[in-house]
């Protein structure tokens, strides 16, 4: 294994269309993964997230365009072909196996000896902290021990490229912020490029460099997760990346945060009526309603909300700092 | 007062959990009871007089209750003397044993190969319950009727052979269609091909479609996935179908017989033979070795694999 060498490749999307039968499950994708970075293809179910990874992985064809790693063209090759590796959902280990031949299984299909293919998966143990298992059967272990060897055993071919297919929804939510912090931790060690489906944004914001939100087989918005964050291109991100209030402005409508609206009593803004109130801790959830019926949610730091103490039903006026909002497309 | 309240109430909890434990107890053996009833009756029962009927003497007209080993010394009288040319006995569990070996070998292919087409080519789950029932077909009439239904078709002047003959491909009828161990085995593959697919389409639905695709990820090859995914994983069904067809086959003497034109000997054959002749002590003697046989055989075969876990 060469250390220093970037040994991931960029994967893009040219026009990637899929259908089955008459639903269209992506529709003319275009899309540029970096080399050796993190993305996360980010969306609700049926968003076609899952069917992009499966083509990258090559267990599902295109029905037009094509898919290139770095200047390859892998549209018709088979996953072994391509330098790919695939993390599945449930983690797919061989019940029949232990953990070692689990990890191990790749090499066995190359025909590398046994004591040579052992040696490796060794190692690969090594690297996911789980040399002790080696000799466990996949059903002897918690959720997360299988994660890691799932992810021991998709590493073993050297892939230039790691796709995962929500590898941390199976975890409990404990588990889920250690491992999310291992597969960076891990991804940054051995530089290669991984592709996550994920529908969870808080998981995409903590991982990716890049973040992909697809909504009905197409991409809503691309970029780094601050971007996407802070400007959403289109109401259906604003709305589910979360935090955002979507608000009728103007003819179209703008995009604002929730800790970026301010609400009193009187003075200058939209009215609105206080709905109801939430207590979050360090900051108060106040739902407020429009005179059109649109629901705003503002996040108000204790203290000011403290200082200024609001009631179901109040009066008041909704304002933000111009630079706050942003229009939607 | 000697015991404390929470002592006390520990000890009301102790009488309770074991009067909850007995409860249970009981009812676990009244849902057993029935079947274990009949199995007594029906199969332990018999059997234990079948085994002690072995042990008794007999002569020309009637069975005499001592014990003696006179069933199982007659059964294998001469086989030591002949050695090592093999007696007539052990010729015929030789037989036997090969009649099953190759019944059992054909079935397992065949079966398998259905199986596997049916779990994971035909998709349909309508067509999946259609194509297990058509499987089903060789037992919707009689084994007498099935038998019989045979000679018009592999005999001398049969459907086969004058097809044959008329095609060119032999000059005159083949002699080995039927009423020979081909006609056996081909009977029996028949027959009992049903019971090896059941169970290892059964076990193969049972393998998530996902590994299927994690070995393909992995690079293996069709084959290679067959082999290190797919057999693996039918283990159970393979064990429990292989069960079935050796314990069946084992015992057939009525299809042996008259696909074979009585002419092939085998061990429930010999049964049949002493019971005819009212030898019952022997005949029960031969049912027991051939208990003994087929035992050894299923627990080598489970050695392989607990049923139990898999059922």
């Amino acid at each position: 294994m060469n250390e220093q060498a970037p040994r991931g490749v960029s994967v893009e999307l040219v026009k990637v269309g899929r259908s089955f039968g008459p639903a269209i499950a992506l529709d003319d994708v275009d899309l540029m993964v970096p080399a050796g970075s993190y993305c996360c293809l980010l969306g609700p179910s049926g968003c076609g997230k899952t069917t992009t990874l499966r083509i990258v992985a090559g267990h599902e064809s295109v029905s037009s365009g094509d898919v290139l790693f770095g200047a390859r063209n892998v549209t018709d090759l088979p996953p072994r072909a391509r330098g790919t590796a695939l993390m599945f959902q449930s983690y797919a280990l061989f019940p029949h196996l232990s953990v070692l031949d689990n990890v191990a299984f790749a090499l066995k299909m190359r025909g590398v000896g046994k004591q040579e293919r052992w040696a490796r998966a060794r190692e690969l143990l090594g690297v996911v902290a789980m040399q002790e298992y080696e000799a466990r059967m996949p059903a002897q272990l918690s959720g997360g021990q299988q994660q890691r060897v799932a992810l021991a055993r998709a590493l073993i071919t050297e892939p230039q490229v790691l796709l995962l297919d929500e590898p941390l929804s199976a975890l409990d939510p404990f588990l889920r912020v250690r491992m999310r912090a291992e597969l960076r931790r891990l991804q940054r060690r051995i530089g290669i490029t991984f592709i996550h489906v994920t529908h969870s944004q808080e998981e995409a914001m903590a991982l990716a460099d890049l973040v992909v939100v697809m909504n009905q087989g197409r991409i809503e918005q691309a970029g780094p997760p601050r971007e996407v964050f802070n400007r959403p291109r289109t109401a259906f991100v604003a709305g589910f990346i979360g935090g955002h209030n979507v608000i009728p402005w103007q003819g179209g409508s703008i995009a604002v945060r929730g800790d970026r609206l301010r609400l009193a009593k009187g003075g200058e803004g939209l009215a609105a009526t206080v709905a109801a109130l939430e207590y979050q801790g360090s900051f108060i959830l106040v739902t407020a309603t429009l005179a059109d019926g649109t629901e705003l949610t503002a996040q108000i730091p204790d203290d000011s909300f403290d200082a200024a103490p609001l009631a179901p039903g109040d009066a008041v006026s909704v304002g933000w700092e111009p630079e706050a909002a942003h229009a939607l497309q | 007062m000697s015991s404390s309240l929470p002592d006390r109430a520990a000890q009301l909890r102790q009488i309770q959990a074991r009067r909850v434990e007995t409860r249970r107890a009981l009812v676990a053996w009244l849902q057993a009871g029935p079947m274990m009833l009949v199995f007594a009756l029906f199969f332990l029962l018999p059997l234990a007089l079948v085994v002690m009927v072995s042990f008794w003497d007999y002569n020309e007209y009637e069975i005499i209750p001592a014990f003696t080993v006179r069933g199982y010394v007659e059964s294998f009288e001469g086989c030591l003397a002949q050695m090592p040319s093999l007696c007539t006995t052990l010729k015929t569990y030789w037989q036997t044993l090969r009649l099953v070996g190759m019944v059992w070998a054909i079935t397992l292919v065949l079966g398998f190969a259905i199986a596997y087409f049916l779990a994971f080519h035909v998709r349909d789950r309508t067509w999946q319950v259609a194509l297990s029932l058509l499987c089903t077909i060789p037992f919707w009439t009689s084994n007498v009727i099935r038998m019989i239904s045979w000679i018009p078709l592999l005999g001398r002047n049969g459907v086969v052979n004058r097809g044959l003959v008329e095609a060119g491909v032999v000059e005159k009828p083949l002699e080995w269609l039927l009423f020979s161990e081909f006609a056996v085995v081909l009977a029996l593959v028949h027959l009992f091909t049903f019971f090896m697919v059941v169970p290892v389409f059964n076990a193969m639905l049972r393998i998530d479609r996902r590994l299927l695709e994690a070995a393909h990820d992995a690079g293996a090859s069709a084959w290679q996935t067959l082999w290190n995914v797919v057999i693996p994983l039918s283990k159970p069904g393979i064990v429990i179908g292989s069960i079935f067809v050796i314990t069946i086959v084992m015992g057939d003497y009525v299809t042996i017989g008259v696909m074979g034109g009585q002419q092939i000997a085998s061990a429930g054959k010999v049964i049949q033979t002493r019971l005819d002749a009212l030898q019952f002590p022997a005949a029960a003697a031969n049912a027991v070795i051939l208990l003994v046989a087929t035992g050894l055989i299923i627990a080598a075969l489970s050695r392989l694999v607990d049923v139990r876990k898999e059922l």
